[in-house]
């Protein structure tokens, strides 16, 4: 099969298709197995970023075939016999298939996504803070997503997903401030499009989130309070 | 300032520590947190809540974690990290973690090598768990101004003389510019997996290379010999992946076919713990009865026994990993297992207050030798992570300098230097293998040191990995004697007279090696 790898030496040099030549050895093997052993071959290693190899890290997050993927959670079994490899769009690049996603980080500074006291911690709240605490921080929501843009102040879900942690687990007389926070940089720019819960890697249960967060900061039902 | 290098659970763990003594740090990584190997880890953290109404105390984790170790940890380091348990999961549970509860108290379950439910968890994702409140409890710190981020930076050098550590420089691998610290730093930089390449259950970014550089510069090594080969791993692309002991904690079996019918030769071997065993024992047993002439040589975890409660609320993230990467569903499926390494009891020697060798250098987490003895038992390793990162931060005494100064650009040369070739790496890999492997022999340990000496190593951090491999390779030739993950052929018996530290040290280009005195348990603990 052929690997066609959009390539850039660093952020300021032009990007270049570029194309290499892989044969599958297991149906185990994935994108990220692909790149692994090119980089094992060639003369100037395609730049990417790679941990756990198992879908729980999201360093691997890039655009594959259109779409935001992981790179070890994309089987070659399932692609074609051309795979498309790019970088994320939604933010800078720093070289090949590697970008650099600390806007993240300081959306989640902005949110001031942390407890000043205690946790409630109940069983009740304990379902949304587990589910929201699975976020990889990929920034896969954020590439297509119709309303993110890195220089505004909407977050998407990469930061409203942890935010929703948070809200669950704030006990009620400190929600005021984050329930501020969450309506100015997620509620009010989410269009509910809801595109990123379709290729969110963690799978995570993006709507049930957002429908408990939305109560708590918009509508003020603190399901589950008292 | 204190200069932290890692940032995962240990690292983060001594940055908030730090923080709340008024103390800044700068918490460097290569990746950000979200991608450490910490996240990785599933089944739970031990600690002695006695909230299953068995009785369970301190003490009982000490002994259990001491026994486990087969006797080789420092008694007072294992004191102070099992009494402080409780607080520490309390704690975590007031920053947000969710740990599964039932009527308000936390349950814990049952893990290796331990007789009471000792283990609190968060379905079987409690590393991930536990990594997404303690990030966002830095978070707090970073915005105060106590916590400086450092996320895309590598630690290429160490400034030491005459057994003192001056500074680290870092390398800006988004700039390609090179940077400076000050002392003192502290290494949280995990495992040495980059000396097993593919054949480890850890993340790609623990090299070990910094543990190596270290050593390379002359912070000794402590029981280097000393690998845990986790008993349930399966294979998938570019590495092994682990099959949580939880699986067992909570009624998975393992058997061997022999004589064309299911043996559960673990329940029949060991009646107490049966699958519980230490990892060391279960790994052990299963290469022993993959050798007999009348099993077949697969292992297979049978967790078709397990509720549907179980499946859905405490281990649904398995099930998940299980069906995506082997397409085998463990509810209906046995799966096949076998050992795969997983964690590095052995790395940079520290003493109680986690100082090396070095003054000025300190190291806590895995990339640590401490706590864990001659194998590590599962629910520990989080435990000592944070433990021993907020140790760290009670002895790491505030250094000089703030920002990190920016020395210049990267040249090609520096860089080079910095690469480990894929084909050495994997060669290194196979040479280690031969004689590292669960069952060892002075022969086949001789062989891979004859193998040693006919691999050229090209740059610098070849070198410092070769000498990590070689200092592996003469603790477990001279540790003559069966001990935890260190198994020996020609030696089966465990001998008092090796109740002692492996210590390596890198002089004039040769390992050396010594064995030192394991301290005696002070009275007043």
């Amino acid at each position: 099969m052929t690997l066609k790898i959009l390539r850039r030496k660093n952020k300021a040099a032009q990007p270049e298709w570029k194309l290499y030549e892989f044969q599958p050895e297991s149906e185990k093997d994935t994108v990220a197995t692909a790149l692994t052993k090119l980089n094992e071959i060639i003369d100037d290693p395609i730049r990417w970023e790679c941990s756990c190899l198992q879908k729980k890290c999201g360093a691997c997050a890039m655009v594959i075939d259109g779409v935001p993927r992981l790179a070890c959670d994309t089987f070659l079994r399932d692609c074609g016999p051309t795979v498309r490899l790019e970088p994320l769009k939604k933010f800078p690049v720093v070289a090949d298939l590697i970008v650099d996603r600390g806007v993240m980080r300081e959306n989640l500074q902005t949110l001031r996504l942390w407890f000043e006291g205690e946790a409630r911690g109940s069983e009740k709240t304990d379902g949304l803070a587990y589910e929201a605490s699975r976020c990889l921080q990929c920034g896969c929501c954020l590439e297509v997503c119709p309303n993110y843009m890195a220089d505004g102040p909407f977050t998407g879900m990469a930061g409203g997903v942890p935010m929703a942690r948070l809200l669950a687990e704030l006990p009620q007389a400190q929600c005021e401030e984050a329930a501020r926070l969450y309506r100015e940089h997620v509620f009010e720019g989410c269009g509910k499009s809801l595109a990123c819960r379709n290729v969110c890697p963690a799978g995570l249960d993006i709507d049930g989130l957002l429908v408990n967060s939305n109560a708590a900061a918009v509508w003020k039902r603190y399901f589950g309070r008292g | 300032m204190v200069n932290i290098i890692g940032a995962g659970l240990a690292g983060l763990s001594a940055a908030i520590a730090l923080a709340e003594r008024g103390i800044e740090s700068n918490l460097i990584s290569q990746q950000p947190s979200e991608r450490a190997q910490s996240v990785l880890a599933e089944g739970g953290i031990n600690a002695a809540l006695d909230t299953m109404g068995e009785g369970d105390a301190w003490q009982e984790h000490y002994a259990d974690t001491m026994r486990g170790g087969c006797d080789l940890a420092d008694p007072n380091a294992v004191a102070g990290l099992t009494s402080h348990a409780p607080e520490i999961v309390r704690r975590l549970a007031s920053l947000g973690v969710p740990f599964q509860r039932e009527g308000g108290r936390i349950v814990q379950r049952n893990f290796g090598g331990q007789k009471k439910k000792r283990t609190a968890y968060a379905q079987s994702s409690t590393g991930k768990a536990l990594m997404t409140a303690l990030i966002d409890e830095a978070r707090k710190y970073e915005a105060a101004g106590f916590i400086h981020r450092y996320a895309h930076h590598e630690l290429i050098g160490l400034e030491i003389e005459n057994g003192t550590c001056y500074g680290a420089k870092l390398w800006d691998t988004y700039a390609d510019a090179v940077l400076r610290c000050g002392a003192p730093v502290v290494l949280a930089c995990g495992g040495l997996n980059g000396l097993f390449p593919g054949l480890t259950t850890g993340a790609v970014y623990n090299t070990g290379g910094a543990a190596a550089l270290a050593f390379a510069k002359g912070a000794a090594l402590a029981n280097p010999e000393m690998i845990q080969y986790h008993p349930t791993t399966v294979r998938i692309s570019g590495k092994r992946m682990l099959v949580s002991e939880a699986a067992r904690g909570e009624g998975g079996r393992l058997y061997v076919i022999r004589s064309g019918k299911p043996w559960y030769f673990m329940e029949e071997l060991y009646p107490e713990l049966g699958n519980l065993m230490p990892r060391d024992v279960v790994s052990r047993a299963m290469t022993q009865v993959c050798a007999r002439e009348d099993c077949e040589a697969q292992v297979y975890l049978d967790m078709t026994c397990l509720s549907a409660e179980t499946w859905a609320n405490k281990l649904p993230d398995l099930r998940a990993e299980l069906l995506r990467y082997l397409a085998l569903d463990p509810k209906t499926q046995p799966i096949p297992v076998s050992p795969g390494i997983h964690f590095f009891m052995g790395g940079l020697s520290v003493d109680e207050r986690h100082g090396t060798s070095v003054s000025g250098l300190y190291a806590a987490g895995e990339c640590a030798c401490q706590y864990h003895g001659a194998n590590r038992l599962g629910g520990n390793s989080m435990l000592a992570a944070i433990y021993g990162g907020s140790v760290v931060a009670e002895n790491a005494a505030a250094g000089q300098g703030g920002e990190l100064e920016t020395l210049g650009a990267i040249t090609a040369e520096e860089k080079a230097e910095l690469a480990v070739s894929p084909a050495f790496a994997n060669r290194l890999r196979d040479i280690l293998l031969g004689g590292l492997g669960i069952v060892r022999d002075a022969s086949g340990i001789e062989r891979a040191l004859q193998a040693m000496d006919k691999l050229p190593s090209k740059t610098t951090a070849e070198r410092n990995r070769a000498s990590v491999g070689r200092a592996m390779l003469l603790g477990a030739l001279a540790r003559k004697e069966s001990r935890g993950a260190h198994w020996r052929s020609d030696f089966p018996q465990r001998d008092e007279a090796f109740r002692k530290t492996t210590v390596a040290t890198y002089t004039n280009g040769a390992v050396e090696l010594a064995f030192q005195a394991i301290p005696e348990r002070r009275a007043e603990l």
